[in-house]
């Protein structure tokens, strides 16, 4: 059978392939693989950290949000970079890479065990259809903006909201357009201000080597980046919004390891300096899986896992934040599973098999229930429509719901 | 252009024992879905290039369809039938670039949301066919042997925990000699069945001396390879208009003499077989992803390859140390004599490949009696799987590799 294990071909648009799975797995149900891994979430989550099923306390009442005048409401959305599998995360075995999630984060969160992305598993399409709560279908790796309305926009445009009031902090240049769609509605002038730290070090450092590590860009695709267009931020806006000189923004740089922990150090001289209301930080360094190297994917969950938990410390300490914001973190999709003959594990997220499709989100913060487990099945959809509630706009034009769990 | 209008001339571009088998079963590529016959004669095009287990498999496929009436056809192909091609697709060149139309296919369906269709479609098939054309008898059962460690003096957490619970750690293993032990196993299997492309090794680094009855692939030896290929990259992705797509078509029409392989591997002349074998090797630079850059990600993807094509009876693998991470353009441009080595994350890499090595192998027709040993190069550790090997064991008994194996068969 020829088909069988095939190499992967991967297209622009997309990262998928056509391969059929080997004929042992024909014989599973792949979307009951998945409810089976949400379940096994959920019961390791209860015996580990000591949560509570959620369906038993929904109904009960919801913590108050309502005290936080909506003016003051703010929402962090980090994406949990690049895609991570259960057996390296939630699973018994993968729990010791996640140690800041598992015990610092998890208690005070509402998770979601089953969130399923029915779209295209590319992170930049994938990650602009969590931004607008449609599935969409943009070229993955051209410099393109969404075609539908981002919940940036929503918010700017309902709430009369400034530009500097949401931002967006991005991996790699090919996420430079993800702030605005090119909707006729909305669009351009109402989206947010994306900020592309590595493309902002390499003006910065004038390509000199020694902040190289911190550049690694595009990992689906290494040997080729979408040019900059649209309204990226520039050097010289460093030290005017984020009062950060060039010369210490290049110092604190080298003292860094990686361009997830550059995305996070900018994160917080923009929460610091201009406190946005709406806050999306797009972390990537798992992605690096794509290079077939385990090792530096597990690093890279390591590390996500710890920044996370720095992102959070730093919300809870900074007085514009503190008390006042909700926080998403959810990955944008899994990745291949091992057993799945026409991917090759861990590396890509090309089979679009359902555990590759079915991830989880973890809710905290204000208005949010603590130490909760939610069984039901969300779509990645459902995020926009949630922050909408939160936040008081809109999101007419989204197809999913908001979680009855948070709003 | 349907698949019903397809005629014999249109093949002329095929390479002659291509053309012959595709020409042969005209007919019944006539009868089938155009959401289905590109993937087929994706595979049928490189025919003359493929393994003798792929041949065989495309000969057999292609007898099956034949067999089918067609009411079974139309039964059989009813998920594709139902697939939705847009127009640009039904008017593609599908005959001489198949495989740059299920690339378009791929996310055509993607953006459809006909992804989950095809692959049930694709299944449904995969299963009748399988029960159709059952795998052959194999001459012996299969062995795959994988080292890994190279270089490494202490691993930093415990090895082999995926591939422990399949069979019996043994913990007092002697390694003198082990490799050559190992090797010579490899090629007395070679002897006993000469197969072609049938016995394995594939080396992370430099190969090791082995028998010329193997077929070996080596990171060392492509070193050349590797380096006129990251060379051609760069120079591609600085033209104007370059994007992954085309990058990717451009990759996928690189030929041996593109990268200087003219003269076959071990610098013989080109022979019968050899152009198969280089052509296998440029597929895993152009098609793998890291294979360029990480030498355990091309052992890894390498062996995977071989088992899902050449389907060897036999396979060592050997895992070598890689280099450090680092921007994507420098470990492009770099070589590995001046590259910076990662111990640890090579012995990290290695362990997980050895068991996607065992999966890989278990995915292969008589995964019941095939067997897989897994050691720690020059030292005491080692997994040993198979059917005569209780499953989640430890042993302490002290025994080289040679009689590790011979507990196996």
């Amino acid at each position: 059978m020829t088909y069988h294990m095939s190499s992967q071909p991967k297209t622009a648009r997309n990262s998928g392939s056509l391969s059929i799975p080997k004929l042992k797995d024909l014989r599973s149900n792949s979307w009951e693989l998945a409810r089976q891994m949400a379940f096994s979430r959920r019961e390791f989550l209860r015996s580990a950290a000591g949560v509570t099923l959620g369906g038993t306390l929904f109904g009960s009442g919801l913590l108050p949000r309502g005290g936080i005048p909506q003016r003051k409401r703010k929402v962090v959305v980090i994406t949990f970079g690049g895609g991570a599998r259960d057996q390296e995360t939630f699973a018994p075995e993968g729990q010791e890479n996640i140690p800041h999630l598992m015990r610092e984060l998890i208690p005070q969160s509402t998770f979601f065990t089953q969130v399923v992305n029915r779209g295209i598993l590319g992170h930049y399409v994938a990650t602009a259809s969590l931004a607008t709560g449609v599935y969409e279908t943009i070229n993955n790796f051209a410099s393109l903006p969404p075609e539908h309305p981002t919940a940036f926009e929503y918010f700017r445009k309902d709430l009369k909201r400034p530009s500097s009031d949401t931002w967006v902090v991005a991996p790699s240049n090919g996420f430079n357009r993800i702030g605005e769609s090119n909707h006729r509605s909305y669009g351009p002038g109402l989206g947010a201000r994306v900020i592309l730290p590595k493309h902002l070090l390499t003006a910065a450092t004038s390509g000199s080597a020694d902040c190289e590590h911190l550049l690694r860009d595009n990992y689906e695709t290494p040997f080729y980046a979408p040019e900059l267009g649209g309204s990226e931020f520039e050097l010289q806006q460093l030290e005017m919004l984020l009062k950060l000189s060039v010369d210490d923004f290049k110092k604190h740089a080298r003292t860094l390891s990686s361009p997830d922990e550059l995305s996070v150090y900018v994160t917080r001289q923009l929460m610091r300096q201009l406190a946005p209301s709406l806050l999306w930080i797009t972390l990537h360094d798992i992605d690096i899986a794509h290079a077939g190297a385990y090792s530096l994917y597990i690093e890279g969950i390591r590390r996500t896992d710890r920044l996370c938990a720095e992102i959070w410390k730093t919300i809870q300490t900074e007085p514009e934040y503190a008390g006042n914001t909700t926080v998403f973190i959810l990955p944008d999709f899994g990745r291949d599973s091992d057993d799945d003959s026409g991917g090759n594990g861990f590396q890509h997220h090309r089979t679009g098999d359902a555990l590759s499709r079915t991830t989880w989100m973890m809710a905290m913060g204000a208005g949010v229930r603590e130490g909760v487990v939610i069984d039901r099945t969300l779509e990645s959809t459902d995020l926009v429509p949630s922050i909408g509630s939160i936040l008081g706009f809109s999101a007419a034009l989204a197809q999913g719901k908001p979680i009855a769990e948070l709003v | 252009m349907p698949p019903i209008e397809l005629k014999p001339e249109q093949f002329t571009s095929y390479p002659p024992e291509a053309r012959k088998l595709v020409t042969n079963y005209l007919a019944t590529l006539q009868r089938l879905p155009l959401s289905f016959l590109p993937s087929l004669l994706r595979e049928a095009i490189d025919y003359d290039f493929k393994f003798p287990a792929e041949r065989k498999a495309i000969e057999r496929e292609l007898a099956n369809l034949n067999s089918l009436s067609a009411e079974q056809t139309k039964d059989w192909f009813q998920g594709f039938a139902q697939i939705r091609l847009s127009t640009q697709l039904e008017q593609f060149d599908w005959v001489n670039s198949p495989a740059q139309f299920v690339e378009q296919l791929s996310a055509y369906l993607w953006t459809t949301h006909q992804l989950d269709a095809f692959r049930t479609a694709a299944l449904s098939y995969a299963e009748r066919l399988h029960e159709a054309v059952p795998p052959e008898p194999l001459a012996m059962p299969r062995l795959g042997i994988t080292v890994i460690g190279q270089g490494v003096a202490t691993p930093e957490e415990p090895l082999f925990r995926k591939l422990r619970p399949h069979g019996v750690y043994f913990s007092r293993v002697q390694p003198e000699n082990g490799l050559k032990q190992l090797l010579d196993a490899v090629a007395a299997r070679a002897k006993a069945h000469p197969v072609p492309h049938g016995h394995w090794y594939i080396d992370g680094g430099q190969e090791a001396p082995h028998d010329s009855a193997l077929t070996c692939v080596s990171y060392r030896a492509l070193e050349p390879a590797r380096a006129v290929l990251s060379s051609k990259i760069r120079v591609e992705i600085e033209r104007p208009g370059m994007g992954p797509e085309t990058l990717r078509t451009l990759l996928a029409q690189i030929r041996p003499a593109d990268l200087d392989m003219a003269q076959g591997s071990g610098g013989a002349a080109v022979k019968s077989g050899n152009e198969v074998l280089d052509r296998f090797q440029v597929k895993l630079l152009t098609e793998g992803s890291g294979t360029q850059i990480f030498s355990t990600t091309f052992a890894q993807w390498a062996a995977r390859e071989a088992l899902r094509r050449a389907q060897p009876l036999t396979l060592l693998v050997r895992f070598a140390l890689r280099q450090r991470q680092k921007p994507m353009n420098e470990m492009l441009s770099g070589t590995d004599g001046r590259a910076e080595l990662d111990p640890m994350g090579s012995l990290v890499d290695a362990d997980i490949g050895a068991y996607y090595n065992w999966l890989n192998q278990q995915r292969l027709a008589g995964a019941e009696q095939s067997s897989f040993l897994v050691w720690f190069e020059n030292h005491s550790s080692a997994v040993v799987i198979g059917p005569s090997m209780p499953r989640g064991t430890e042993s302490a008994t002290a025994a080289d590799l040679q009689t590790l194996l011979s507990w196996m068969s």
